[in-house]
């Protein structure tokens, strides 16, 4: 059993509205270890985002604890989440994922560019990374000149490209076809795999599912189903 | 300093993958810059035309007739007067001041209006000599004359000049010899030409009243204090010794000049809100941009970019684009200035000018200031939520 790099404990999100207070988040906890992939499966309004927000330090916790590494992020000043999101985190948003003004290898390279860990090898291993995720002849394009799922890919690469503990990403096969996002999410995968990163997908295509190590389900902030077993994964996956 | 280097490589990647905007945005600041540096310039050639003789003369103090207010058109004075300052303590040197208004005749019946202004060689208020000679005797009808004649008429040191003036109700000519030449002698947005004061006595416009008038009429007198630091005492003494006159210093004569004051005042007030138009141009562009950029900015903070990263690359990106702008203006309005004519009063002088330039590099990050707030303070979140 490897090391556990993400621990959730007891997490409460309550959102003040006109109409009352709602728990977003509800009681939640678990955890993630060392090169595990789970997935974040849900209804819309479940609080899928709200709990990937906490995970990214973006989002202070009501009540509840977040460890990544060992580290409590309560204890964290902003300074401290700032260099945690940059040193330990890699995210992929569901659009608007890339800088802009930059190319597919400047926007990865630019991870490594925050982590003063930008160089040769570097940009060599950047790459090898869009290569690997199908975009080795897309390196100098900038994203408006990328479809959705290319933009996707270089994101994800941005996620991985600085070693981070945990790996963040929402809804990432939203705008790919079935045949890329397959692909798209088994290269993830893979790479989680190979890295021992700790992976949380948000996703809303339980066919996706079947790459994962496990299957988080989330019902009005509730954490209300845990799929850990390989065959009741490949089912969820099926539909069945 | 790591960050600052990171915001540098952000901020320039930004400007050049879209140059076109950012380009736009730098000719908008050069065409500010460019009307800056001439409204600067229009102002220091204005002032300059208004004072420039009174600004030169040898001398620190001038004396004006009691209650003309410190202005010379309206200041009368007398032989006895001259003498009377001569003789007050601290004086080292008193020159009359006579000025009227006259036209050298041109050829083609065209005219150059001037300042006819009437000196004593050798005094306080005769000009410095550029070539040639002062006038011979007190009588000869010689004349110095400021370069700018010669800039703007064919006439030459050594030539006869005709000049008109109208006496009573007639038109009266007289010629007078150009024996020596001065250098930046404007007197009342005129060049100017010095003659002896009886020659401009008898040369000058008169009314039928001043007919058969022979002692030659002064407006000032222009005294040099044998020392120069003890100015305000020879003052006192000039008030003191001598009945029916005021007393200025030069600075004092200048903003009395009637218009002057106004006149800087206005170009001043013109260049104030051409810059003021400049910081809100700037400030909604860049507002406008950060806006846009809402996303882009909250996805940077996301994965880990500090604020003084974020901070320090839009004010990066507001000089540079500033920068640009007025090297651009600074060049287009060089290359302007080559093409005036010498008529127009402008003036580039390196202090007003680096002062302009000082405040147009300042307009673009004043008027970014708000925008740069505003993209520190959006938060990460929105990384997410927007998406
Ligand atoms: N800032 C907020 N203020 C108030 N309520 C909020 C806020 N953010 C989220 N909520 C509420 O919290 C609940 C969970 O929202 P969340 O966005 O986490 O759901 P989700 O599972 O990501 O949904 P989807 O699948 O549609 O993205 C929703 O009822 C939502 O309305
Ligand atoms: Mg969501």
């Amino acid at each position: 059993m490897s090391a556990i790099a993400l621990e959730v404990r007891d997490v409460i999100k309550t959102f003040e509205t006109d109409t009352g207070s709602i728990n977003a988040v509800d009681q939640v906890s678990f955890s993630v270890s060392h090169g595990e992939f789970v997935a974040l499966v849900g209804p819309s309004g479940s609080g899928k985002t709200t709990m990937l927000s906490i995970l990214a330090a973006l989002l202070t916790p009501t009540s509840g604890q977040v460890l990544i590494d060992g580290q409590d992020l309560a204890r964290m000043g902003e300074a401290q989440r700032v260099a945690l999101r940059r040193e330990k985190i890699g995210f992929t948003f569901q659009s608007n994922n890339l800088i802009p003004f930059l190319s597919a290898l400047e926007n990865v390279e630019f991870m490594l560019r925050l982590n003063q860990r930008f160089d040769k090898s570097g940009k060599l291993r950047a790459a090898e990374l869009l290569s690997r995720l199908g975009l080795g002849e897309r390196l100098n394009n900038l994203p408006n000149q990328m479809s959705g799922g290319q933009q996707q890919r270089v994101a994800i690469a941005r996620a991985l490209i600085h070693s981070p503990t945990l790996v963040l990403a929402d809804e990432p096969t939203a705008s790919l076809d079935t045949e890329r996002a397959f692909q798209v999410v088994q290269t993830f995968a893979a790479l989680i795999h190979e890295n021992q990163r700790a992976g949380i997908m948000v996703t809303h295509d339980l066919r996706m599912v079947q790459y994962t190590d496990r299957v988080l389900q989330m019902r009005d902030g509730k954490l209300v189903k845990i799929y850990s077993d390989k065959q009741e994964i490949l089912a969820l996956a099926k539909g069945e | 300093m790591y960050s600052l280097s990171l915001a540098t490589y952000l901020a320039l990647k930004e400007v050049w993958r879209n140059r076109g905007r950012f380009f736009l945005v730098s000719l908008v600041i050069a065409l500010i810059t460019l009307l800056v540096l001439f409204i600067a310039a229009l102002g220091e050639g204005l002032g300059t035309n208004n004072r420039e003789y009174i600004s030169k003369v040898d001398g620190q103090l001038v004396v004006f007739l009691e209650k003309a207010d410190y202005i010379i058109s309206a200041s009368r004075l007398n032989q006895t007067t001259l003498r009377a300052v001569r003789r007050v303590q601290g004086v080292e040197a008193a020159g009359p001041l006579s000025a009227a208004n006259t036209a050298i005749l041109l050829p083609e019946q065209k005219v150059l209006k001037v300042s006819l202004l009437g000196v004593e060689a050798g005094r306080p208020g005769a000009p410095q000599l550029q070539a040639g000679r002062t006038f011979l005797s007190a009588t000869a009808r010689e004349a110095i004359v400021d370069q700018r004649v010669l800039d703007r008429s064919d006439i030459q040191l050594g030539d006869t000049i005709t000049i008109r003036s109208t006496q009573g109700t007639d038109d009266q000519f007289y010629d007078l010899k150009v024996v020596g030449t001065t250098s930046g002698q404007a007197f009342f947005f005129q060049p100017s030409i010095f003659v002896a004061p009886s020659v401009w006595e008898q040369v000058r416009p008169k009314s039928e009243a001043e007919l058969n008038n022979t002692t030659p009429a002064i407006n000032i007198i222009i005294v040099r204090a044998s020392d120069p630091a003890q100015a305000a005492q020879v003052q006192e003494n000039l008030l003191a010794s001598v009945n029916n006159i005021e007393v200025a210093d030069i600075p004092t004569t200048i903003n009395n000049i009637p218009g002057y004051s106004a006149q800087q005042g206005t170009v001043q007030t013109q260049g104030f809100f051409t810059l003021l138009i400049g910081v809100l141009v700037i400030g909604g562009f860049f507002q406008i941009q950060i806006l846009q950029k809402v996303p882009q900015i909250g996805v940077l903070k996301a994965i880990g970019a500090s604020n003084p990263v974020v901070g320090a690359s839009a004010i990066i990106q507001i000089s540079v684009v500033t920068a640009i702008g007025v090297a651009i203006g600074g060049l287009l309005t060089y290359l302007f200035s080559l093409g005036f004519p010498p008529t127009v009063p402008l003036a580039f002088d390196g202090k007003s000018s680096a002062f302009a330039i000082a405040a147009l590099l300042a307009i673009g990050p004043l008027g970014g200031l708000v925008s740069v707030f505003y993209a520190v303070r959006i938060e990460p979140l929105k990384a997410l939520r927007l998406s």
